[in-house]
């Protein structure tokens, strides 16, 4: 939480810049973001190459595992899919690529609109962090009515880390190695599936 | 978004080559932090000095809302059917 917050807070102060022109216009023409992209994604790879606890899950994999991070991508692109189809601002491919952050907002918002344009990029930013915090809210509530793997499947990404804490208060730590494992699983997965995407 | 690609799995393998080296490690999480402060200023930016995006913020914010409301019932729908078929004990009931 204290996270996005502080994120927000990044790109709040952005906007103010940028409507009142606070910055010399060669910021603003020049396109700076891409450089610092590779750097991030570079750091992103090392953070989750380092991870010591991705290490040791490797170990347990088996087949059940497995199915938790599939059907957190399936679910999210049947809910995307059927958003597509009842309005009309969003296309398909846009909801798609929108729903593959999968609550992981910095990475997604920066990638989506470095692609595409930054309206994307921006609702690719509100909606992921939407899902993280929708997750820390009503995580006791989706345990007990939809079984254990609804938390960690409303956290996505995040339930490796920033969810974490209250998804294993509600529903036990033994289903926390699941939790880890499904938010590295995504968050390797993210940028592949936008660039697969768009 | 190739290199993008390629940029990340570089650094999966050099993560993994240094991950007893803790302050190294602690340096890049740091600078990792710093990296997406700056990506997201960046956005802010953009978006701040481009009118149409401004002028329909209202909208973007809604969209926002709703298209994650979609994607977390999707997800919480294939995660209870995931659960009730291979992760539920036998006879274990729901805990309400």
């Amino acid at each position: 939480m204290k996270g996005s917050i502080i994120i927000l807070f990044f790109f709040v102060l952005g906007l103010l810049s940028g409507i009142y022109q606070l910055l010399p216009e060669h910021l603003l023409k020049n396109d700076y973001s891409l450089y610092a992209l590779y750097l991030l994604m570079f750091l992103v790879g090392i953070g989750i190459g380092s991870n010591k606890k991705s290490l040791q899950i490797i170990k347990k994999i088996n087949f059940k595992i497995l199915l938790v991070p599939l059907s957190v991508i399936t679910g999210t692109y049947i809910g995307v899919s059927i958003f597509s189809l009842i309005q009309n601002h969003l296309s398909l491919i846009d909801s798609l690529a929108i729903g593959s952050g999968f609550g992981y907002y910095s990475l997604s918002s920066v990638l989506i609109s470095e692609v595409t344009n930054d309206t994307l990029g921006v609702i690719a930013l509100l909606s992921n962090i939407t899902r993280e915090i929708i997750t820390l809210l009503f995580t006791p509530l989706f345990a007990r009515y939809f079984g254990k793997l609804a938390p960690i499947s409303s956290g996505g990404a995040t339930a490796m880390d920033t969810t974490l804490p209250v998804i294993t208060k509600y529903i036990g730590s033994d289903y926390a190695i699941i939790s880890v494992f499904s938010g590295i699983v995504l968050t390797v997965l993210v940028p592949f599936l936008i660039a697969l995407i768009l | 978004m190739i290199p993008v690609l390629i940029l990340m799995t570089a650094g999966i393998i050099t993560g993994w080559i240094f991950h007893k080296k803790t302050i190294f490690l602690q340096s890049i999480s740091k600078l990792t932090n710093w990296a997406i402060y700056l990506l997201l200023f960046l956005l802010g930016l953009a978006v701040g000095a481009n009118e149409q995006i401004l002028n329909s913020f209202h909208k973007i914010g809604y969209l926002s809302i709703a298209i994650t409301l979609f994607a977390v019932a999707g997800s919480i729908f294939t995660a209870w059917i995931t659960y009730h078929l291979f992760f539920k004990k036998k006879g274990e009931r729901n805990e309400r």
